[in-house]
């Protein structure tokens, strides 16, 4: 596997020049003082950056005795801690390839696992007039309100033990018989499962925002020349909520992908389900003065949100909009 | 290249996964389909609705009633000890809940304050996307990601020798001596953790106050001009009360996230150094000390923190959805 560096495509932003100040008033108002300002601002804020992807690149003891900006001063580049942090070598023990996997096999299902079902319970929300709609929908968003952390410890225990009500069991007692040891124990399905739930609310609230506003007259059509429920979702609700739901599958498998508390309650810490997050928690935490490797190893679990950002940033600032600007 | 042999079938498992979502999703759908006149209403809530709402059950109401339930009990769930995992915060976590309260109030005001900044100065610049971009960038790298960068800048060395920080060194450049290690600098490094989290929440705030004050209608503010209004005129008395709404949400949006906070203290300081945070005492309290009575009660005083901000954010919408 090769390492190369972000592709910085720049998407222009949508011009909403409607309501905007206009184009030559725009030109007069912009002093060079706010340009200053923002210049300023946006090197301060790519700085930190800079300074991980040189350090990741300086021999170790350069790395670990120079600071970062006197590489313009004496350019020594190396792979070598790429290559040490990628196989593993004899700093650090295991390398990061195997966690790079388990975070794309988790992220990929966690992020189409509850678009799916949200978008469905969205449609029966926003288009199957029933009694307490309104209620579940009011429910479903205020559901937000419940912290991850106050379902992880029943969660964790209800996939070790199962979970019954008296004695009909709702999820079944999945331990191998005579250990201790869930059958789900390095497995990805409790993560799956994990992020599908915390995920929901916040998908079928921004779902049925945007599939709310399609047309009326348009299911009407449907429903007078016979189409059911399930052939007004397929073959339009669908299709035409194709922007909503790349933002939102786009926001979801970055959300997966940077999660640490999800993935270290659920996978521990194996090289056979944990993802990267975990693996440079670990790496930071034990070989933190180790600057060269952590920084590598950094740089190898940003880069694919980074691709992800810059090259999806259009459908990426539309999910945020929805979700906080109304209309 | 063994390696990434091995890590096929770990993608081959994530597939066939979502193979045998889509075909019991399909299988579903074929069933429900056959229902047809008054019958099809109710299967179509059922199989649309039901999987969703079961999740929501499992993952969010049952937990959180039993994570209540469970901190009026002790370490082991065993025992009813009332209130006293409550007390026991109260008494002896005072450091960690001001510390909470820090972040809650400094975080999501700075953000928000440095956003809205942003958010004007470029809606009179051309060519602000890259600007945008590169500010909003940080939203995209994990909190675990941000603080190993932001470890590199508040690293410390001696400061007789060459600086390895450039935080240490740019106030070494500044004329300042022997600056502190920060990270071990008390109380000002839970400033310095503050500082990740703005850096990566500002961007979220400029991007959507930028959104708001585009859809500020441009006659209002050609009368508010013709009117005389200009500079901060303009701002405080038009620009602001318009972009008010989308204001209050930027804000609990981020105080929402910043109460939830975990990784970066866990990655930077993991709690020590009077650092400590109720989500990573959290943490530290279930899986660390094995006191489940006292990960749930903190838990359970993050809820109520989140309380008011939702519940705020749904009258907010209900009014929304009363004037359309």
């Amino acid at each position: 596997m090769s390492v190369e560096a972000p592709e910085f495509v720049i998407l222009p932003e949508p011009e909403e020049g409607k309501g905007s100040v206009t184009e030559a008033a725009r030109r007069k108002l912009s002093s060079p003082w706010a340009v200053l300002v923002v210049v300023i601002i946006t090197v301060l804020w790519t700085i930190p950056t800079v300074g991980l992807l040189i350090t990741s690149f300086r021999p170790a003891a350069d790395a670990q005795n120079t600071g970062w900006w006197t590489f313009f001063r004496n350019p020594a580049v190396t792979f070598s801690n790429y290559a040490e942090v990628i196989t593993g070598g004899s700093n650090a023990a295991i390398g990061i390839t195997p966690y790079f996997f388990n975070s794309f096999a988790i992220a990929i299902p966690a992020a189409i696992f509850p678009l799916v079902l949200a978008s469905m319970a969205a449609y029966a929300i926003a288009w199957v007039p029933f009694k307490g709609s309104t209620l579940i929908f009011f429910g479903i968003f205020a559901l937000q309100v419940v912290p991850l952390q106050m379902a992880l410890l029943p969660l964790l225990q209800m996939f070790n033990l199962g979970w019954s009500i008296g004695d009909i069991p709702i999820f079944p007692d999945l331990n191998k018989p005579g250990s201790n040891q869930s059958l789900l124990a390095g497995t990805y399905i409790p993560l799956w499962i994990a992020h599908t739930m915390f995920a929901l609310p916040l998908a079928i609230f921004l779902l049925h925002n945007f599939m709310a506003q399609l047309p009326r007259d348009l299911m009407e059509a449907a429903r007078v020349d016979g189409a059911g429920h399930f052939l007004i979702f397929r073959k339009i609700v669908l299709p035409l909520s194709v922007p909503a739901i790349a933002s939102f599958a786009i926001f979801q498998f970055l959300w997966v992908w940077n999660d640490l508390l999800v993935a270290i309650t659920f996978a521990g810490g194996t090289p056979n389900v944990a993802p990267v997050t975990s693996y440079l928690a670990n790496l930071k935490g034990t070989y933190g003065a180790q600057l060269h490797l952590t920084t590598a190893g950094a740089f190898i679990a940003i880069i694919v949100p980074l691709i992800v950002f810059f090259s999806l940033q259009r459908f990426f600032v539309r999910g945020l909009l929805a979700g906080s600007v109304k209309g | 290249m063994e390696e990434v042999l091995n890590g096929l079938p770990k993608l081959g498992s994530a597939a066939t996964a979502i193979g045998l979502f889509l075909a019991v999703l399909l299988i579903l759908f074929f069933i429900g389909a056959r229902f047809r006149g008054r019958l099809q209403g109710p299967v179509a809530i059922l199989v649309f609705l039901g999987p969703a709402l079961i999740l929501v059950t499992m993952g969010l109401i049952v937990p959180a009633f039993r994570t209540i339930y469970g901190s009026t009990l002790d370490a082991n769930q065993e025992e009813f000890v009332g209130l006293d995992n409550y007390a026991w915060i109260f008494d002896t976590q005072q450091g960690v809940l001001v510390n909470t309260i820090l972040w809650i109030v400094i975080a999501p005001i700075a953000s928000t304050a440095l956003g809205l900044t942003l958010a004007l100065l470029l809606d009179r610049m051309r060519r602000e996307s890259v600007a945008k971009s590169l500010i909003f960038m940080p939203m995209a790298i994990s909190f675990v990601g941000a603080s190993i960068i932001w470890g590199l800048m508040y690293e410390y060395r001696d400061p007789a020798k060459e600086q390895v920080g450039l935080l240490s060194q740019v106030v070494m450049w500044l004329g300042v001596d022997d600056p502190p290690n920060w990270i071990l600098w008390q109380p000002f490094n839970n400033y310095l953790l503050m500082v990740i989290m703005v850096w990566i929440q500002v961007g979220f705030a400029m991007v959507v106050l930028s959104a708001a004050i585009k859809n500020i209608p441009a006659d209002v503010v050609e009368a508010a001009e013709l009117d005389g209004a200009v500079g901060w005129k303009l701002f405080s008395r038009v620009t602001i009360p318009m972009i008010r709404a989308t204001l209050i949400v930027v804000l609990t949006t981020i105080m929402i996230a910043v109460l939830k906070i975990f990784d970066i203290v866990r990655t930077m300081t993991n709690g020590n150094f009077g650092t400590q945070v109720v989500a990573n005492e959290m943490y530290a309290q279930s899986f660390v000390q094995f006191n489940q009575g006292h990960g749930n009660a903190l838990a359970v005083v993050l809820f109520i923190g989140v309380v008011p901000l939702i519940i705020y954010n749904v009258v907010q919408l209900r009014k929304e959805r009363a004037i359309r």
